[in-house]
């Protein structure tokens, strides 16, 4: 399988209703997991869903409460994923839509962790309704953290990338 | 059927379609927005996606943002709810290139209903009473006495691209004309950017009755029978009830018949409702449509013991309707609690619910997206959830009310439960004595517990 095949690949399972796929073809095997927007991708809650109906009226539900480290509220927690105690500044997501990494399938990455960004760079592509965007970034520093798979959806402020000032 | 439906809308209504899609099998996408992340409706779909800051206009408003949410979801239907995009004809028709079926009527549907002269004049093909007034819109002053003159005062006129009570003037007589026309004028450009006015006879203390209507795919169109929502304030419905404590027999074949006549002009697909105002002769007219699920649905639900979102995924999937009439057999009445100052002019009281217990028992429904530690948030519509009773009489139906309000905890904020209270011990509404003036008459001191 060469990366383009790959890449559709993950195009294909990322539109269907699969949450897991693995395929084995001689040498090579891929296995591919989507949350999807399974409640800001923490797969679990799915199946709490039916607890939640009987606990929900009374007390704020707590489980929501504990969720992915990735969700955004306005930047002010570091996500307990990503390296400790530094000035870490969130890129996120202005538009609901899928997230590419770079403007081709044989083109190279926008940005890596490690990179040098400034405000302004184009740090990743997202696309919606045929449309691509040029994200920008509003932060100079290292690129410290890609929160996002490629081709995968996001939505409004969305965490995308870690940068270190 | 669909496998898919995104809801386009927040809120209590959004909890609502997302309970039928999941009794249906259908699985489900919330939309949201930042202020709207710890909102029930949120909780309960099957996925949720995140569209935009607070404002309306970046999120629930937001035709692009909800499109592409459509997009990385998978969804193959939307399920607009009632307000922000619920009687859009633009969205309607986005959605229809877009090969995601709108849950709801044709763009055309929308825009012959949405626009009051074209609806008016719809109505007069189709044979359906209409207030007397203007056909069309008014050229000028001298021509809106002329027809003034010719229909009798009182006369209002209105905007046609209006609501909410914009844009209108009552006139007495001739000599109050000119004012009148330039301040209605200058009120509908600033609000809807289109300052067209029409002229109608001014009905004069009416009631507001509504009936629902059906209508699938194939031309079948059948009524629900009626919804009285003379209770109202700033023409903000607080009551609705069904059936209505001022229809007979007789009137209600009449306006049924004219209801689905109605229907039926357009070929509308989906449900609706026909508002008529009905005067002290029990005349009634034709006052506008409504191409949208609408708050009151439940008070129907409970009379006729069907589910009105069920119905409506069922007509936008392709599913014949029986064309079969249907009529109350039980009294059911709601109280739409809103999150508001009742002593302080209503003003709205957002803010942290901190205790939330809401009524239960026989003949009690609660349709409501708050719970204890919710936030209610300042930047959209106050309504916090719908207190629905229903029983065999309305005297049953008010003490069951009575009861239900009795029970109904909510601390932290002000709402209109108080007045509520206060209505069901109200004489004139105990008699089923009111018509839409009730509350320029009502003494807001009896809120005070």
């Amino acid at each position: 399988m060469n990366f383009n095949e790959i890449q559709e690949l993950i195009k294909l399972i990322g539109k269907s209703n699969l949450t897991e796929f693995k395929l084995k073809d001689k040498d090579f095997e891929v296995q591919i997991r989507t949350d999807k927007f399974v409640k800001n991708g923490v797969q679990t809650i799915v199946t709490a869903a039916p607890q939640m109906q009987v606990a929900a009226p009374q007390a704020a539900p707590a489980p929501m409460a504990a969720t992915a480290p990735t969700k955004a509220d306005g930047g002010t927690e570091a996500p307990a994923a990503a390296p400790q105690g530094k000035n870490l500044i969130e890129i996120k997501s202005p538009i609901v839509g899928t997230f590419y990494r770079s403007s081709g399938p044989d083109k190279p990455p926008f940005t890596k962790v490690g990179d040098q960004v400034k405000k302004g760079d184009v740090v990743c592509i997202i696309e919606a309704m045929k449309l691509f965007n040029e994200i920008e970034s509003d932060a100079t520093g290292t690129i410290v953290k890609v929160c996002v798979e490629d081709a995968s959806p996001v939505e409004y402020d969305q965490v995308l990338f870690l940068v270190e000032a | 059927m669909f496998n898919k439906i995104l809801i386009a809308n927040r809120g209590e209504i959004a909890l609502r379609v997302i309970r039928t899609c999941k009794e249906m099998g259908i699985k489900t996408v919330a939309i949201y927005s930042k202020a709207d992340a710890e909102s029930l409706h949120v909780r309960f779909a099957d996925e949720a996606v995140c569209i935009g800051p607070a404002a309306s206009s970046e999120s629930y408003l937001n035709i692009p943002r909800i499109m592409a949410a459509v997009e990385i979801t998978n969804a193959d239907a939307i399920h607009p709810g009632y307000g922000f995009l619920s009687e859009n004809a633009n969205f309607s028709e986005i959605c229809r290139q877009s090969g995601v079926k709108f849950i709801g009527p044709s763009p055309e549907m929308i825009a012959k209903m949405g626009d009051k002269v074209t609806a008016k004049d719809t109505m007069i093909k189709a044979g359906v009473p209409v207030v007397p007034g203007s056909e069309g819109l008014l050229k000028d002053v001298k021509q809106g006495i002329k027809i003034a003159n010719q229909i009798g005062y009182p006369v209002i006129i209105k905007a046609t691209a209006g609501g909410g009570g914009k844009g209108m003037r009552i006139i007495y007589k001739d000599e109050e004309f000119e004012a009148a026309w330039d301040s209605a004028r200058k009120e509908a450009k600033a609000s809807f950017s289109n300052d067209g006015i029409y002229v109608e006879k001014y009905v004069e203390e009416p009631r507001h009755i509504e009936f629902q209507i059906v209508g699938d795919q194939y031309g079948n169109v059948c009524h629900l029978s009626e919804r009285d929502c003379s209770i109202q304030r700033r023409h903000q419905k607080l009551v609705e009830e069904s059936p209505s404590p001022f229809m007979t027999p007789e009137l209600r074949e009449k306006m049924g018949e004219a209801a689905v006549k109605a229907g039926k002009s357009i070929n509308y697909e989906g449900v609706g409702t026909i508002e008529f105002l009905v005067d002290k002769y029990r005349n009634f007219y034709f006052m506008e449509m409504n191409t949208r699920i609408q708050v009151e649905h439940p008070v129907t639900e409970e009379v006729i013991d069907r589910d009105l979102i069920k119905e409506q995924i069922k007509v936008a999937a392709g599913i014949p309707i029986s064309g079969q009439n249907y009529y109350p057999s039980l009294h059911a009445m709601e109280c739409r609690i809103n999150a508001e100052d009742v002593l302080n002019g209503f003003r709205p009281s957002p803010g942290k619910i901190t205790s939330f217990h809401s009524p239960k028992g026989h003949g009690v429904r609660v349709d409501t997206h708050v719970y204890a530690g919710y936030t209610v948030p300042p930047f959209y519509d106050s309504m916090i959830a719908k207190l629905i009773c229903k029983a065999q009489t309305r005297e049953e139906c008010i003490k069951k009310m009575q009861r239900a309000l009795d029970e109904f905890i909510i601390e932290g904020i002000k709402t209109t439960v108080p007045f509520h209270k206060a209505l069901m011990r109200d004489e004139a509404f105990k008699e089923g004595n009111f018509n839409t003036a009730f509350m320029n008459t009502f003494d807001m001191d009896n809120c005070k517990e």
